[in-house]
């Protein structure tokens, strides 16, 4: 079985991001950047599924500039198998980047596509339901336990007040959640064995997709900055501001 | 801070593993005055520590650049490589004047993490930096060489398997150049301690498992030697430059540490109803220290292209532990004097590991004798001593 696994490069979770100062968008020079941390969930699951004799080969792909190839090769050290680079120098949408991973499907026929559940920097939660539809598969979404069996995948998610857990027919999109598993951290014999793996890069031009943005950011703005906080002489006096100043109880 | 996008894959991977052994676990092992043996098995796991055996003996194949950025990591993580660090280098004597038997015998394992090359006996207690002065001898008889004498601040004798020892194999008095006459050799430290090899540790300032060494008539197989006879002096400064080189980036990594926790302490200190890092008193000497350790820095990098590209490269291995060393003592000390009485207090790491660094101005080599190899080497000024 084959699985493609879609990683984005994204800000560094330990950054504490900011804005340009005009405000135009996100400040990402000279930021540190790394895989989107659910796409790194995804992709060690890809691999204890092949660990375990159930996968057979293991496709990362990422959409972006080249400097998304560090994160493929991460993906490699790891332990993926062949990576993919679509090259675009466009910030895409979800529908957009679901479009062309439905082309990638189509070329790479795999069973099982897992995806991060959402990035950090768009927040979205989108593109694996949309491929999901596009593709005409089954989705589970929000996984925290995969077992993939003769007739299908048994996925447990994470749902509001509890799990749910269903059964899905493969082909299928399953989008991690994070207690799916801890991934593995990379050795220096697998870092430099994926240096010699192959990172295949298409333009994004020969997919023929329609990727045009169909939304317009009109501003963006930082959360306002926290207060410093008052220490209160007693219980009574804690009560008191609760309720009369931060109106809460 | 500066970002350095250079060798990224293996600062995220070695910084990673480190992650799994946070602050307390290395005060924990200071307090104790133990090995880092679960780390170290980690690291050597993982293949860190066999970064430069080339590939046809199961190690990585790389420079001393990649290396010291692993030794720099495990510094900036908060950790030691001092504990490390002589698995990374002391192979090169191996790998550069070994036989092929003796290769083929140990890097394999070596390289797979199974066996420890953490040591190196050359200084003597009468001997410090006037190595052709050792008083340590090995003498042939019957097909083995016996070995007399004594060494002292030899390190990570308890936690290694293997020792490169250097002793004189012709007396002084009989060789033409005082360099000559002196061989190294592979002592198998399980056979040796208690068959002719005395340990005694030496307490000391830091958490550093450094000792004093006894032979008494210590036999060592006639096939342990490496390389020629006669030749091991030259042998042993081959290695130096890549001791002090990654040595250099060891204190670059405690340098951007002791920035990183001053930086964040003094934006967070509130002290009269604002941070003390608004005060320039207190911003401009991390500011300070913050740029000699970047410029130190640049030099340490120089020494690794030049030795990676074969290169002659003593000076600069020199010059960049003598720049970082220094760079990361002030860090170090501007660091304890941001923290205020905290940084006294055990829990906030930084006495440690200002304690730690302090070190590399005396070790491997003193300050002094930098000056010296630069006065006499690069600027032709006489010999001071």
């Amino acid at each position: 079985m084959k699985i493609v696994v879609p990683v984005k490069r994204v800000i560094d979770a330990n950054v504490k991001v900011r804005l340009k100062s005009d405000g135009s968008a996100v400040d990402s020079d000279n930021v540190k950047m790394s895989m989107n941390p659910f796409d790194e969930i995804a992709v060690e699951e890809a691999i204890r599924l092949k660990e375990a004799g159930v996968a057979g080969e293991i496709v990362a792909v990422s959409i972006g500039s080249d400097a998304c190839q560090d994160v493929l090769r991460s993906a490699l050290a790891m332990g993926a198998d062949r990576a993919l680079l679509i090259r675009t120098e466009a910030v895409l949408e979800p529908l957009a980047v679901a479009k062309l991973l439905r082309e990638v499907v189509a070329r790479e026929q795999p069973q099982l596509v897992i995806c991060g559940k959402q990035s950090t920097d768009g927040d979205a939660n989108q593109a694996g339901q949309m491929l999901a539809g596009l593709l005409g598969w089954p989705q589970a979404t929000f996984a925290s336990k995969l077992d993939i069996g003769a007739d299908g995948a048994t996925v447990t998610r994470e749902i509001d007040g509890g799990l749910e857990i269903i059964a899905v027919t493969l082909p299928a999109v399953v989008t991690t959640d994070l207690r799916l598993n801890s991934p593995r951290y990379t050795t220096l014999p697998n870092i430099m064995k994926a240096k010699k793996k192959p990172l295949d890069v298409i333009a994004l031009d020969e997919f023929g997709v329609d990727t045009r943005p169909r939304l317009t950011t009109l501003g963006l703005a930082e959360p306002a900055a926290r207060s410093a906080g008052v220490r209160v002489a007693d219980v009574a006096e804690l009560l008191a501001k609760l309720k009369n100043e931060a109106k809460v109880i | 801070m500066s970002f350095d996008t250079q060798h990224q894959d293996v600062r995220d991977a070695v910084r990673q593993l480190c992650s799994q052994f946070p602050d307390e676990y290395f005060r924990q092992i200071d307090e104790k005055k133990a090995y880092p043996e679960a780390f170290v098995n980690e690291l050597m796991g993982a293949g860190w520590l066999a970064a430069m055996i080339p590939e046809e003996y199961g190690g990585s194949g790389l420079g001393l650049t990649v290396a010291s950025i692993i030794m720099e990591e495990i510094n900036r993580s908060g950790g030691n490589s001092g504990a490390v660090h002589g698995q990374m280098y002391n192979m090169g004597t191996l790998l550069r004047h070994g036989s092929k038997e003796q290769k083929d015998k140990y890097l394999p394992q070596i390289a797979a993490g199974e066996l420890r090359i953490q040591s190196m006996a050359v200084t003597e207690p009468t001997t410090g930096t006037d190595t052709t002065k050792i008083k340590t001898t090995a003498v042939k008889k019957d097909g083995r060489w016996v070995v007399n004498g004594q060494k002292v601040w030899i390190s990570r004798v308890q936690h290694s398997d293997l020792m490169i020892l250097l002793a004189r194999t012709t007396p002084l008095a009989e060789v033409q150049k005082k360099s000559e006459g002196m061989s190294i050799f592979i002592v198998n430290l399980q056979q040796a301690i208690g068959n002719g090899l005395t340990v005694r540790p030496i307490p000391n300032l830091v958490n550093h498992e450094t000792n004093e060494l006894f032979f008494d008539n210590l036999e060592i197989p006639e096939e342990n030697l490496i390389g020629e006879e006669g030749k091991g002096f030259k042998y042993i400064l081959d290695g130096l430059n890549a001791e002090r080189t990654l040595i250099a980036a060891e204190c670059i990594g405690d340098g951007y540490w002791f920035i990183d926790r001053a930086t964040k302490y003094a934006n967070e200190r509130v002290v009269f109803d604002r941070p003390i890092g608004k005060n320039q008193g207190v911003q401009f000497p991390i500011a300070e220290a913050f740029i000699e350790i970047e410029a130190a820095n640049l030099m340490r990098f120089k020494a690794c292209e030049l030795f990676d590209a074969k290169q002659p490269c003593g000076a600069q291995a020199n010059m960049a532990k003598y720049l970082a060393a220094k760079a990361s003592w002030e860090a170090a000390n501007v660091c304890m004097q941001t923290h205020g009485g905290f940084g006294f207090a055990n829990e906030y790491d930084i006495e440690r590991k200002f304690r730690e660094t302090r070190l590399y101005q005396v070790a491997p080599i003193s300050t002094n004798l930098i000056f010296s190899y630069v006065a006499e080497h690069l600027l032709g000024l006489p010999r001071s001593f």
